[in-house]
Parts: structure tokens; sequence; C-alpha cells
């Protein structure tokens, strides 16, 4: 019998369709088609499960979840299930006509992300002209409606200049907060290290832009700061800890302790179609692989810091050490830290390195830059 | 915080009973913060109608405590949902 106690957030990745095609998408490389996704009755009955098993947070997600035609009855059925609804999007595929039905059905939150701070860059690393442009309009007409908005400027070598800039837009939007979060390598990100890897100035420059704008805005703007996890010293607290908080359910219905995980070959997910969503939380091998602490090698299971940070991301110990139980190879306690500054410097300095942009859903991955 | 203020919780935070875990939580974009029960007491008499002056005054008689102490605790409460923008004041 597992300990773990109930989740309090849910990522519901609606679809893997999306209109842009940005090359750090976090969706795993082979992409759900539309003919898998879960239908409305079966989301509705997802989200209902959610809330009976303790999730307040659901966030609405993708791809881009406008593209889900029923969006606006998953919005209204997941407030009658009691969850704080969340829209993670691009803001393509919403019209004013559109974001006035969330409205009505009773979207609490919009999370809308940034891909640059001008037309040209946001379009090209989008991989969608006049993508920009459109968000602009969409960011009106939520700040018109009203609806509480979060800017996520997703941040790397390329644009993390712009960081000043997208936190003026922010407050230009009316957001209450930004979450300045710098690419985190999986999924499609990590084919495109050599393009996309900040230098260790530029990551040290947005550390000193973050403090000074937090202390400058206080009360205004809240910043929530994902730093640049190759330059760390010690890793993120992935997921809050593995199966501790939150779960994911992919378009298909396989629910995955994070985005990420379908990476850890040796582990088998279930799938809401299959087994009911309390047994899968509390129950399944996959969640139960990583909780706690009893998992862990050294130096991990003798640092006092385990609890703080449980060995980082699970997902990245494997793309990088080989072994999913590995300390985070970002720790500066892992024997592999070493070679993953070295091979970080390089990425850096891979100035001509081309963008791998994402595929549709369906369509072959090309194949890595490197 | 001053007497004649008016806090208000803004839109799109909102109490709410966690009956899973039978306790009060303060659902916010993205977060959901843990009320123990003078927290949830407090945010239970913000309405965006009455002053912060009432509202520690209306506390203060019901639990028989100094108006000032409870005045003090509130503010401090307050001041921190305010700085992460979860209250706002009128």
């Amino acid at each position: 019998m597992s300990q773990a106690r109930p989740p309090i957030a849910m990522l519901a990745e609606l679809t893997h369709r999306c209109p842009l095609a940005c090359p750090y998408c976090s969706n795993p490389l082979d992409l759900a088609r539309q003919d898998q996704e879960l239908d409305t009755a079966r989301w509705t009955d997802v989200f209902r499960q959610a809330a009976d098993l303790g999730v307040l947070q659901l966030h609405l997600s993708g791809g881009e979840p406008a593209s889900r035609r029923d969006l606006t009855d998953l919005v209204r059925a997941a407030r009658e299930a009691g969850l704080y609804t969340n829209l993670i999007t691009s803001g393509i595929g919403l019209s004013e006509r559109r974001l006035r039905e969330l409205d009505a059905a009773g979207l609490d939150h919009i999370q809308l992300s940034l891909q640059g701070t001008t037309p040209e860059m946001a379009d090209e690393i989008g991989g969608y002209r006049g993508g920009f442009a459109r968000k602009m309009e969409v960011a009106r007409w939520i700040g018109e409606i009203g609806f509480p908005l979060t800017l996520n400027a997703v941040l790397h070598r390329r644009n993390l200049h712009q960081l000043p800039r997208a936190i003026d837009m922010a407050l230009e939007m009316g957001a209450r907060r930004i979450e300045v979060a710098t690419v985190q390598f999986h999924g499609w990100a990590l084919q495109n290290r050599d393009a996309l890897m900040p230098t260790r100035d530029q990551a040290r420059q947005a550390d000193r832009v973050v403090q000074e704008a937090r202390l400058r805005l206080k009360g205004r703007l809240v910043i929530d700061y994902v730093p640049a996890d190759y330059h760390s010293d010690y890793p993120k607290r992935c997921m809050g800890g593995w199966g501790s908080t939150g779960l994911n359910v992919t378009p298909d219905g396989l629910v995955l302790p994070c985005h990420a995980a379908q990476t850890l070959p040796h582990l088998s997910f279930e799938s809401v179609q299959d087994r009911p969503l309390a047994e899968i939380w509390y129950d399944s091998a996959a969640f139960n692989a990583y909780r706690g602490t009893d998992w862990m090698q050294e130096p991990c299971s003798s640092c006092e810091r385990k609890t703080v940070d449980f060995g980082g991301c699970r997902c990245q110990a494997m793309a990088l050490a080989g072994d999913a139980a590995a300390t985070d190879p970002v720790c500066i306690k892992s024997p592999h830290h070493g070679a993953l500054q070295d091979r970080t410097a390089a990425h850096a300095a891979a100035e001509d390195a081309p963008l791998t942009w994402r595929v549709a859903p369906g369509r072959s991955v090309p194949e890595p830059a490197e | 915080m001053e007497p004649a203020e008016i806090p208000l919780l803004p839109r799109g935070v909102r109490l709410h009973h966690d009956r899973v875990r039978d306790q009060w939580v303060l659902l916010a974009p993205e977060r959901a913060i843990t009320l123990d029960a003078v927290g949830h007491a407090i945010l239970s008499e913000v309405d965006g109608q009455r002053s912060f002056g009432q509202i520690t005054a209306l506390l203060a008689d019901r639990y028989a405590a100094p108006q000032a102490q409870i005045a003090e605790d509130c503010a401090g409460f307050l001041r921190a949902l305010r700085d992460r923008r979860f209250l706002e004041v009128a």
C-alpha cells in the first residue's frame, strides 16, 4: 500500500495538435493523433474522478487546447466538478466570441505563452507567421473581459535579451503574474540544445533582472522564475517530488507522473480508459517508482537536501546519466556534473545551430541536429 | 492597512472547501493555499463591502479579543496575500 497523499494539480493535455511548432515543445516526440484523443464525455468523467481524488487545480493544456472544438464544454464540466480551471494557451484559435463563451462557462484563469517580444522573434520561434499579432489581439480581449492573466515568457539563448521587455509587456497587459521560464531540456527541446542553450552570462543576467524586477514590482506583478537548469548548482524540485502533488493525463488518456515520464523506458503507464484514476495514483508501479526517498542512491540517499529537491528530475537523470535513479547531473554532487558543465558550454557556444521545429501529430520526427 | 480600506478578493481568487482533506483553501491562479481557522475566519468576512475596521471589530467581538491585536494579525495576513496579488484593496 502506498503512503501517498492526494494530488493537488492535474495537467490535462487535451490534444497534441497545435498551430505553433515551438522547438522546445514539452510534448513527447511521438505525438498523439486527433483520432486517439479522449472525447468530451471521457474527459468529463476524468475531471470528476480528479476532484474526488483531491485535485483542486486543473490545467487545461496541450498542444494548443483551443484546438479542441469542445473546449468550452470541457471548462464547464471541470467547473461543475468543482475544479479551479486554468487555460494554458498560445492564444491562437481563440476569438473574442470564444473567450466570452469560456467566461460564461466559468474559466478561472488564463496563462498566455510568449515566444518573443517582437513579431520577428515570436513568429520565428513559434514557426507561425502572424502569431504574435494575433496573440496581442487575444491579450487585449482577455483584459477587456477581465480574466486573471499570467504571461508565460519562455526564454532561451535567442531571446533572453528580451526579458526586460517581456516584464513590461506583462504590466501593459494587466497580468498579475509573469512566469519567467527558461527552457527545460525535455521533449523537443532536448533535440535543440545547440540552438537554445543559454550562455552562463545570460543565465546570470536573467537572475539579476528577475531579482531587480521583484523588488521594484512588489505587490504589482508576481514573478515566478524557472532558472536555466543546466547552469544551476542544485537541481529543480521536479514536480515537487514524484507522485506527490501532481499528475498529467495525455490526449489519449495515459496518466503520467510528469509530462516527460514516457522517456523512462522501464516504466509502463496506465490509462484512464482501463483503470480508475485513484487506483493509478495510489497503486500503479509507475507512480510508486520514485515516491519518497527509498529509491535513492548515493550521493542522494545521505544528502541533507534529499527532501528539498528529491534528487532533481528523474527524466533528466535518465537522459543525461543513463539511470533514472541517479542524482540529476545538474547537482554539483553528481559525478556527472563536470561533464554536463562541459557539454552545456559546448551547446551554448554552437552559434549557428539551426532550430528543429516540432512537427504535427502523425508526421515523422526529424533527425536531431547533433 | 487602514481601518477605512475595503479588502476584496479579486476575480480568480476564491474560498473553497476542500471536501477530500476536509479543510478550507484559498484558490488562486495556479495556487491553492491551505487556510487555518484564523485565516478562514478573516477571509470569510472579506466581502468587498465591509472595511478593514469593521472586519476587525466584528472578529474582536466574536472572539472576545482586543481589536488592536486582531487588527495587527489580520493586517499581516492580508498584506502577505496582497503582495502575491491574491487580495486587493478598494
